[in-house]
């Protein structure tokens, strides 16, 4: 009785691993066959190289992939200081109880719908981008990569606070009794130590921003044209995405989107792998 | 919880029982129908669709509506397949859809396009062709209009969207439009944009104009509703829905629907003009 119940259970759960597993392939296999007959058309390399002109018959992403590359990059960039300052915070300076506060506020940042920051965005940083730089409407590069550095930060300074906290103590008491300030022990102790943990967080954190549609959407401008500065509207895959979905369905720009699906996809494979290898060599050597 | 989903359900009733009255005559031909009517194609009509249907269904349970966008060329194939009871448009069917589909078209409202600044912008007139050059990205910067030494930024909207296909060949002439303009999701995405942006020009429904944007006046006619009526403003189009052949049953209630007072009540409060 308990070993058909067994049996039963085990056949449920692969089942269930393969369909999930399954569904994960069947996506991507969709999104080529979809995408296939635009890309038969003309090429992969017109697909991903020439720019997006529907009415004269190009349905070019690279000025979607340029944007989403500035636009994560540069959000990354914002990110990355950010997030070091606030976990080295959390983990040393600040005393305990204040440290474990500002854990739990960061933790309920993660939590906030992105929508939530494209609005503030919008009626906040868009003004102020303008006014400052008295260019441009302040939909642009820069203003979606603050919001998006600052939709990332929690993410990132989680990662750095776990990765820290995986030090072993004993490296720490040591530099302690060696008489190290605080600044001597993150530069030489804690830093080198956690620097595959550190580097995990910043991948994951690239592919959040990479996938976030609603931020670059409402605050990137969404011009097709490939910015020439960061002042300059952009837009991302996933912005494309959304706009384009209104199309006709049997038209060549609908189909486009699906070659931006498969980028997406293959971008994101890539930082999984990325995130995989890391962790593995890090096993090996720690 | 189980007492504040009571107090919902008093609220939505009495709702219920004030609306119905006021739309009683105009419903009338709905009771007793039941069965399900498929919508589909031009987005500009969806929010005139949804509320109509939302009064049909929340009179009458019976009757299921469903409306997809899709966009006017959607919304005129599917209905000549057969696949949708009513297809929308935002142009008039042309001579060879509407054969090869033997299509009726039904237009219920008229809708202007009115290209629209920020209301701090001094610039409130300008000529087509001047028009067409801030579009192009030949004429950038608002000095050149008599406005302040700042550049210019282009707002416009999707391909999908029938807002643009009516403003880019009626108003610029089916000239191009720069790829380095803004582009936004919506009417109303466009006029918070505006609204939020002294430097940018874009174009908008007439019906969506409010004091938080500044209507442009074309080679001298300001674009407000009275003019599309009048016809004086050129930039304007039909709003049409499209049958297979002679509509019957729940579809030609629905259609007739559109052009009762309450219909019309409907068509105006979205920003339209119900046609005569």
């Amino acid at each position: 009785m308990k070993k058909c119940r067994e049996l039963v259970a085990e056949r449920a759960f692969l089942l269930s691993a393969l369909a999930s597993s399954s569904i994960t392939v069947a996506i991507l296999a969709f999104m080529v066959f979809m995408g296939l007959p635009l890309m038969r058309q003309g090429g992969l390399y017109q697909l991903l190289l020439k720019p997006w002109a529907p009415y004269q018959g190009s349905f070019g992403i690279y000025p979607m992939i340029m944007g989403t590359g500035a636009i994560s990059l540069l959000s990354l960039l914002f990110a990355f200081p950010l997030s070091l300052g606030c976990s080295f915070l959390i983990g040393s300076i600040a005393p305990k109880p204040a440290g474990r506060g500002f854990r739990r506020l960061i933790e309920l940042m993660t939590g906030i719908p992105t929508v939530i920051y494209g609005f503030v965005g919008i009626f906040l940083l868009v003004p102020i981008v303008r006014e400052l730089f008295q260019r441009g409407s302040g939909l642009c590069i820069l203003t979606a990569a603050l919001v998006l550095g600052i939709m990332i930060t929690p993410t990132m300074t989680l990662f750095f606070c776990d990765s820290f906290d995986r030090i072993p103590r004993t490296y720490l008491d040591a530099a302690d009794a060696l008489g190290a300030s605080p600044v001597q022990k993150l530069l030489y102790v804690i830093l080198p130590a956690a620097k595959n943990g550190m580097l995990n967080g910043v991948i994951l954190s690239l592919g959040r921003a990479v996938g976030d549609t609603l931020i670059a959407l409402m605050l990137a401008g969404n011009a097709v044209r490939v910015a020439e500065s960061v002042l300059e509207p952009a837009r991302t895959l996933t912005a494309h995405i959304a706009l384009v979905i209104a199309a006709d369905y049997e038209s060549p720009e609908f189909r486009s989107i699906f070659a931006c699906g498969v980028v997406l996809y293959l971008f994101t494979m890539a930082v999984t792998f990325l995130v995989r290898y890391l962790s593995f060599t890090k096993d090996t050597t720690v | 919880m189980k007492k504040f989903s009571l107090v919902q359900l008093v609220l939505i009733i009495s709702a219920l029982l004030a609306c119905s009255p006021a739309f009683a005559d105009s419903l009338a031909p709905f009771k007793g129908e039941k069965g399900v009517l498929k919508i589909s194609g031009g987005t500009a009509h969806i929010p005139v669709m949804k509320e109509a249907a939302q009064k049909i269904m929340i009179m009458n349970p019976e009757i299921q509506i469903s409306i997809a966008g899709g966009g006017s060329g959607v919304g005129i194939k599917q209905v000549g397949e057969g696949l949708v009871d009513i297809g929308n448009s935002g142009r008039k069917a042309t001579d060879e859809e509407i054969s090869r589909y033997q299509l009726k078209l039904y237009q219920w409202a008229i809708d202007g396009v009115a290209p629209v600044v920020n209301p701090q912008n001094k610039v409130k007139e300008l000529t087509k062709s001047q028009m067409i050059d801030i579009f192009s990205g030949k004429v950038d910067n608002w000095k050149m209009l008599g406005g302040e030494d700042r550049n210019i930024n282009i707002y416009t909207r999707d391909e999908a969207s029938g807002t643009r296909a009516v403003f880019w060949k009626k108003g610029l002439d089916k000239g191009p439009i720069t790829p380095g303009a803004h582009v936004v999701v919506s009417n109303g995405a466009m006029k918070s944009a505006i609204a939020q942006d002294p430097y940018g020009i874009g174009y908008v429904s007439v019906g969506h104009i409010d004091e938080t944007v500044a209507p442009v006046a074309l080679d001298g006619v300001v674009p407000t509703i009275q003019t599309v009526q009048e016809g004086t403003y050129k930039v304007a189009r039909g709003l049409y829905s499209n049958t297979k052949g002679e509509p019957t049953g729940l579809t030609k209630k629905f259609i007739d629907f559109l052009y009762t007072p309450d219909g019309k009540k409907i068509i105006e409060k979205r920003g339209f003009i119900p046609a005569q």
